[in-house]
């Protein structure tokens, strides 16, 4: 039997240099990396507004302050969703997980005169915390055990949850946004870790930028050098493969819902130190702006493939269109339909670069 | 059947039921280490119940399922992978998006510490895919190039480097050659003989008798959930084999109905 095997290993040199490995040249190697369309697209994205809000200070340590602020909570959520999808599920519940979460740790917080529970800091976030994790895990649970899309079931979750947000402050103090969070004994030291600014140059930079950096890179390093990671990939791409080859399936994907439960809690707890309190309607529509930076970010909204640092990045471009909309000066109206192009724009060339990838 | 060694898996008198249905009827087969028994049958005959069958997934009706000398009942795939049998499935399990080194090492990751956290030790894993790969006879190209990119020819075999690897004393192949073109499926058996030269029991399944013939050391038969016949090389030919895999009595009965048109 001679096989195109034996011509290859007996040809001079197939180990040392192999003769059929091309050299990659180095914009080959960078094209076939998931996250490079989200790259081209914040430079195209930065440039644009560059030219065309040059009179308007877009060039200036003022509104790259603003922009980094902006997209930091929605960068934390981005990622989280980023790893969750890669795995091949979504979550559609952290939009309102975030408002219901900043609304029970006001609640909390607040004095029994005013409807409130009055509990400390720390015990209410502690509460907090365990029940955003405990979301979580019945999310995870609840699409496991019905093996029903996640997309459905956390489209419940969002309807319940904002729900929640609602009704349970109406009910207790009859307002949907509860202030005055400045005055809880403990302020101090969670302002300090969660809401502070930073002054570089004369802009104050919010410490929540450090926090989204600091979990990019921690999931960059999950996601690629760890055997989590691998195994995210290997769920995502095809879930009965790597069950059978022994990747724990199910509790890895309940732990990537507690990890978007977790960043809900997070970016809900930044949110009431920066704007001093709660509000019902907060962290709406930010289940689909996630979705939306991971995808630009080149994740593949049918899992196995994806990059954290990509949804970050479309986290930046997001927050970029909306600001630089706002100090041009368009009407802000024109917002969702940026987002929508940039969204088609950014599909339709990362599937062609995925495209590229597999047949180098 | 008594010179040599004792068989390495052995199954005696197994029949499949489902409901009424009889899949597999008084199945008895075997397989010795460093050895190659080939499964032939035709669509139907009862193959993909019996690969379950040895494979854990499904539990026999009647019968003795033995392994290592002694009987055994598989609860799980798993069960059985841990004990070495593995199966490598004509739909292969593989992540088409992951790189090839992923693929071999996905749910066995090697790890590195680096301090008090534990790295996936990726430069292992690219030189043993590549090292395992080469023992196998197959020099790859690029550890990190996609599954997706490679011939199902080469994807059957990181398949099967991937089982030997992991300690695979026994390896059932799933129609590894059916889907490949005549270049590529040589590919695949030399693999296999490649398996059996390390010591391992190959359980080679296949409907091609032409496949079959050049690599196996002795041939069963399968036709409508039965046993037809278990020959060893020396006592068939390969004429005989397609003779008796198309049925020689009704391939004979075509042919005259052809004909006589």
């Amino acid at each position: 039997m001679t096989t195109e095997v034996e011509a290859a290993t007996t040809q001079p040199g197939a180990t040392a240099a192999d003769e059929r490995v091309r050299a990659q040249s180095w914009y080959d190697r960078l094209l076939s990396r998931p996250e490079i369309g989200a790259l081209i697209a914040l430079i195209v994205v930065w440039l644009g507004f560059a030219i065309v809000a040059a009179d308007n200070n877009f060039i200036s340590m003022a509104t790259t302050a603003a922009i980094l602020n902006r997209s930091a909570p929605l960068i934390i959520l981005s990622v989280a969703v980023a790893l969750l999808m890669i795995a091949g599920e979504f979550d559609l519940s952290i939009g309102s997980l975030v408002g219901f979460i900043g609304m029970a740790v006001m609640l909390m917080v607040t004095s029994s005169a005013q409807g409130g529970w009055a509990l400390p800091l720390l015990p209410a976030l502690l509460i907090t915390l365990v029940l955003a994790l405990g979301v979580g895990w019945f999310n995870g649970t609840l699409v496991l055990r019905t093996k029903l899309p996640s997309f459905i079931i956390t489209l419940g979750s969002l309807f319940i949850f904002r729900g929640l947000a609602i009704a349970i402050p109406r009910t207790r103090t009859g307002r949907s946004q509860l202030g005055g969070f400045d005055r809880t004994p403990g302020y101090d030291i969670i302002d300090a870790i969660l809401g502070q600014k930073i002054n570089i140059f004369g802009a104050a930079f919010d410490i929540a930028i450090v926090w989204a950096l600091g979990i990019t890179l921690l999931a960059m390093f999950v996601l690629r050098r760890t055997v989590v990671g691998s195994w995210i990939f290997g769920v995502g791409g095809d879930a009965n493969a790597a069950r059978n080859v022994g990747v724990p399936v199910n509790r890895l994907k309940t732990v990537l819902f507690m990890t978007t439960a977790l960043a809900a809690f997070l970016v809900a707890v930044i949110q009431i130190v920066q704007f001093d309190g709660a509000d019902s309607l907060r962290g709406r529509l930010q289940e689909f702006n996630a979705i939306i930076a991971a995808v630009v970010g080149g994740t593949l909204l049918t899992g196995g493939y994806g990059s954290v640092v990509g949804a970050a990045l479309g986290a930046l471009i997001f927050a970029m269109v909306q600001q630089g909309i706002i100090i041009t000066g368009v009407d802000g109206d024109w917002f969702q339909v940026f987002v929508g192009a940039i969204l088609v724009l950014a599909v339709i060339f990362n599937n062609a670069l995925r495209q590229r990838a597999l047949k180098r | 059947m008594s010179e040599k060694d004792a068989p390495l898996l052995e199954l005696r008198g197994v029949s499949k039921f489902f409901g009424s249905v009889i899949a597999l009827q008084d199945v008895s087969m075997f397989v010795r280490a460093g050895e190659v028994t080939c499964l032939l049958g035709d669509n139907g005959a009862g193959k993909s119940t019996l690969i379950k069958t040895l494979a854990g997934v499904h539990l026999p009706s009647e019968g003795i399922y033995l392994y290592e000398g002694e009987e055994v009942l598989f609860q799980s795939p798993r069960e059985a992978l841990d004990r070495g049998i593995a199966t490598v499935y004509q739909d292969l399990a593989m992540i088409p998006l992951m790189s090839i080194w992923r693929n071999f090492f996905l749910g066995s990751e090697p790890t590195k510490n680096l301090g008090p956290i534990r790295m996936y030790d990726q430069a292992y894993a690219k030189r043993t895919t590549r090292e395992e790969m080469a023992k196998m006879g197959i020099d790859i190209r690029d550890p990190d190039q996609p599954v997706g990119t490679l011939s199902g020819g080469e994807r059957q075999s990181v398949a099967i480097a991937r089982a030997v690897f992991f300690g695979a004393k026994v390896l059932i192949l799933d129609e590894p050659t059916a889907a490949l073109g005549v270049k590529q499926a040589g590919v695949v058996l030399r693999y296999i003989t490649a398996a059996r030269d390390r010591g391992i029991g190959v359980i080679f399944i296949t409907h091609n008798p032409h496949h079959a013939y050049p690599v196996g050391d002795h041939f069963v038969i399968l036709r409508r959930g039965q046993v037809m016949g278990d020959y060893s090389k020396d006592e068939v030919s390969r004429d005989e084999l397609v003779q008796m895999m198309a049925g020689g009595a009704d391939l004979e009965a075509l042919e005259h109905e052809l004909s006589s048109r």
